[in-house]
């Protein structure tokens, strides 16, 4: 090639670049944004607005120390639950234990015992639905292995102040992890895999943190689901059906999904395919999906290393748009507020979908896309966009913050403590809630009336809780009374104390 | 246990603080009867409703306990839904005579409770309610326990209010068939409800149908069964069940079986519309439920979910009272996702109707698990007389046997 012809080629390019960086019609330039500097993210908790908190006061109960069980090869975990008072620990010792435990009790750690690398194990093998139940608050399961279950490895109903950590989890069917209805819990520090739904699954709950967990070969990794003030981070995520997702699942009586941050994660080679249950919200999702949020606001996506997922590295979509979803009429479709701060995202999209290659069509771009959009978004925005392939938000905003660091965590500094109710009034709810069944001031029901009562227990309460516990048939024109056992003795003091002072 | 509770209830109703009988005149001819009775209205609120103000107010002790987002679902030891009560003792007492009184339906065949017995756990024990003139109506009678709790009603969720539930089948030509001017004609011209409805809303000269919807509902609101063996162990007496049942309930709420995910402790249902694909009898059309009150494709056969508060006592079940048994309800689930849809439908299925392969064994635990959720101790008593004179147990089976009756 010639001199001449080479600068001609040279002052073409030039002025090529030149007119790109210099704003060709139609062209906008580049907005660069620093993410050192700038606003952080604050729209997140604020502990003064909560309700619950507010209405509980500040009292909290201390945890009394508790005793601890030991739980050896061969016994049973269970047997010791029901052993246990609050505050207590059961310790696991290295073994293997068929078993389906429930904890309907406040304040039990279970904590298995690594020896030498030997877990207490729990293995259901195949046959037992879940490994651990819990409803209690202030539920701790720490260390253990658990594998081959039908249903979860951990499961919580509305527990409060749960703590997950360094279990290692395979093969239990739906859930590995999930906590549902609860509020203030740490998910962190788990190894995770096999699970034909989602790895790590937070429902409907509150102020949660799923940190430092390795999730794989599921369907999906991490899901936040109808939960407010979450975040994720710190979790390797790779070779699952779908990485990170933040979800409003319709027909839920929980309806939102807001204040989310997804921050510091490796979301990586998620290209499984998908293995999800038929008609499974996540059996919906395409294979090679880094990040998916339906629905959810105020979704804050930063500093995540999003690579090789085929079908894109962010999606976004409203109900509308998502498939294996129904509708709600009480739930709002749209994914509102989203945020997508820097991230490292490569190599994602290189294998999509007809409908995301349909949808860039429309937007006449070709290539492998980082970041999809499908649906009504409002109030959405990113920042330094022209570092990824995208279609659907060209029209998003440039993001007024940039980054979380102040944002620490949502866990709350103390419990979520118990609704104080004090003794007396507790002896009048049991009054008004059990005893007025059977019970009037003066007429006769199924008992006699509280006036005889009180006549003849006027000053001795403690022998009217007596009776109560261990009642004996009195009168021939009454039917005898059923025992009260199940109130605890203060309880039944209390009622005692409530009834014999009641005027009407 | 059952009949034991039943003879206690039938043993001691005389002094329940209910409409009380002044004057008892045993004639035949029960219009004449009724016109020489006199009827007042309770100053006492129901058991386990505490007077505050004029007003009653439902004391339970899940009380003790938070919920998240305040929706009051999940586990054991959770606080309950908001809810309505606040009625005055006489509201709910007017309420609940105009729940028995069949003057309430166009030809006074029919009262609400025809279709709501107590003793069948305010269903009718039919697959499909029967309205006035015999007409048979497309869908089963659904409990009333704890509708206090609900935001929705009617199997299809049309209504979201009691009292706009309440207009359905007063006037729905094939329920009760009344009109708002014949209701109210009916009743100003009664001997007895306007001096009734006068105690019950002071002030108020002449009835109003808001009134006659506030008394039924207030009457509905204080249907309250929270007091079960199962909440006993919710409380924390673990006794209160047995291992079986304690069984029963692992399976229940084990995300195997999953039917804790939408009859959600403590009220046994979340309240949420779910399409679970229940078949309607050989060569009946599928009934769309939800998909036309939301003119939704997407809710097509889709049904509220039922409490199961009491669920012994108010077969068959179901929509369409397709299934006899509980088991076989139970077992409806476990024969997999979709298996009864009709050829040709496309039916959304909510997701948590899947294959769970439960053993035989399993789906009896479950049903025995079932059976601890029942309580009936709150049941009101059935008005030996209403103001109309007719009889208040119309259209009940064998009710020629009265049982739970005033005074009996």
């Amino acid at each position: 090639m010639k001199a001449g012809k080479l600068i001609a080629l040279l002052l073409v390019a030039a002025a090529f670049i030149a007119g790109y960086y210099l704003g060709r019609p139609g062209e906008e330039s580049l907005v660069i944004t620093r993410t050192s500097t700038g606003a952080s993210y604050s729209g997140g908790y604020d502990r003064e607005r909560d309700d619950d908190l507010a209405a509980a006061g500040s009292e909290h109960g201390a945890a009394t120390e508790g005793i601890t069980h030991v739980v050896n090869d061969g016994e049973s975990i269970m047997e010791a639950v029901k052993q246990a008072s609050p505050g207590d620990t059961i310790q696991v010792m290295p073994g293997t234990y068929h078993e389906t435990v429930y904890v309907d009790k406040d304040g039990i750690s279970i904590i298995g015992v690594i020896r030498q690398g030997q877990r207490a194990t729990m293995d259901g093998r195949g046959e037992l639905n879940d490994a651990i139940l819990y409803s209690g608050n202030n539920f701790v399961v720490e260390n253990l292995l658990i594998k081959r279950y039908k249903g979860n490895a951990i499961m919580g109903q509305a527990g409060n102040n749960f703590e997950i950590r360094n279990n290692i989890i395979d093969d239990t069917g739906v859930y590995g992890v999930f906590p549902q209805l609860g509020k203030n819990g740490i998910v962190e520090h788990n190894v995770i895999s096999g699970i034909e739904d989602a790895a790590i699954y937070v429902g409907m709950s509150d102020n949660v943190h799923v940190a430092h967990n390795e999730v794989f070969d599921s369907v999906a990794g991490i899901e936040i689901e109808n939960s407010r003030h979450a975040i994720v981070e710190n979790n390797y995520v790779y070779n699952n059906t779908g990485g990170v997702l933040a979800f409003i699942t319709p027909g839920l009586p929980v309806k939102t999904t807001y204040d989310v941050i997804i921050r510091n994660n490796f979301i990586v080679d998620n290209n499984t395919p998908n293995f999800g249950a038929p008609g499974s919200t996540v059996a919906g999702i395409p294979a090679g999906t880094g990040i998916l949020v339906m629905a959810a606001d105020e979704v804050v996506i930063e500093s995540n290393i999003i690579r090789n997922n085929k079908t894109a590295g962010i999606i976004i979509t409203d109900h509308d748009n998502a498939p294996n979803v129904t509708i709600d009429p009480e739930s709002d479709p749209s994914p509102d507020r989203v945020m997508i701060l820097d991230n490292l995202m490569a190599n994602n999209g290189y294998d999509t979908i007809t409908e995301v290659k349909a949808l860039m069509l429309t937007e006449l771009k070709r290539g492998a896309p980082d970041i999809v959009r499908v649906g009504t978004s409002r109030d959405s925005c990113i920042i330094n966009r022209h570092q990824y392939v995208t279609v659907g938000v060209d029209d998003w905003a440039e993001c007024e913050i940039t980054n979380t660091r102040d944002v620490d965590t949502y866990l709350l500094d103390e419990p979520v403590p118990p609704r104080q109710i004090s003794l007396e009034e507790r002896g009048k709810i049991a009054y008004l809630s059990i005893c007025t069944g059977c019970h009037t001031y003066t007429g006769r029901m199924i008992g006699p009336p509280v006036q005889i009562i009180q006549a003849l227990y006027m000053d001795d309460p403690e022998g009217l809780a007596e009776y109560i516990a261990n009642p004996v048939k009195k009168r021939d024109d009454y039917p005898e009374m059923p025992p009260q056992d199940y109130l605890d003795p203060e309880t039944r003091l209390e009622v005692a104390k409530y009834m014999l002072q009641v005027g009407n | 246990m059952l009949a034991s509770r039943l003879v206690q209830r039938l043993l001691g109703l005389a002094g329940l603080p209910v409409a009380v009988v002044l004057a008892l005149v045993a004639v035949d001819g029960q219009g004449d009867a009724a016109a020489e009775r006199t009827f007042s209205l309770a100053s006492h609120c129901p058991p386990s409703f505490e007077l505050r103000g004029n007003g009653c107010y439902l004391v339970t002790r899940y009380q003790f306990y938070d919920s998240v987002e305040g929706r009051g679902v999940g586990g054991t030891q959770t606080s309950l839904p908001p809810h309505r009560d606040g009625f005055s003792p006489q509201q709910i007492d007017l309420g609940r005579l105009l729940f028995f009184d069949p003057l309430l339906s166009a030809d006074n065949s029919l009262s609400c409770a025809s279709c709501h017995q107590p003793d069948l756990g305010f269903s009718d024990g039919k697959a499909q309610s029967v309205g006035i003139g015999g007409r048979q109506l497309p869908r089963s009678a659904p409990s009333l326990w704890n509708v206090a709790f609900l935001d929705r009603f009617f199997w299809d969720a049309r209504a979201d209010t009691l009292e706009q539930q309440a207009e359905g089948p007063l006037f729905d030509p094939k329920e009760m068939g009344t009109t708002p001017a014949q209701l109210l004609a009916d009743l100003g011209a009664n001997a007895h409800y306007p001096a009734l409805f006068g105690q019950a809303f002071p002030g108020s000269e002449r009835i109003e149908l808001a009134q006659v919807k506030t008394a039924l509902v207030a009457f509905q609101s204080s249907l309250i069964s929270l007091n079960s063996r199962y909440d006993r162990y919710a409380h924390g007496h673990h006794e209160s069940l047995d291992e079986e049942e304690i069984a029963g309930l692992n399976v229940f709420r084990s995300f195997v079986a999953r039917c804790a995910e939408c009859h959600q402790p403590p009220l046994f249902t979340n309240n949420q519309i779910a399409v679970i694909g229940v078949p309607e009898p050989q060569g009946e059309p599928l009934d769309p439920g939800a998909q036309a009150t939301f003119d939704a494709e997407k809710l097509r056969g889709g049904f509220k979910v039922p409490t199961l508060r009491n669920i012994t006592r108010s077969a068959p079940y179901m929509h369409r009272g397709n299934f006899e048994t509980l088991r076989e309800a139970v077992s409806f689930y476990n024969d997999g996702r979709g298996h009864a849809v009709p050829e040709g439908e496309k039916l959304y299925l909510h997701w948590h109707i899947w294959e769970p392969d439960l053993t035989e064994r399993e789906i009896d635990l479950i049903v025995a698990f079932l059976d601890t959720l029942t309580d009936e101790s709150l049941t009101p008593p059935i008005p030996e007389a209403v103001p109309s004179g007719l009889n208040p147990k119309a259209g009940f089976a064998g009710n020629d046997h009265p049982r739970n009756l005033e005074d009996n």
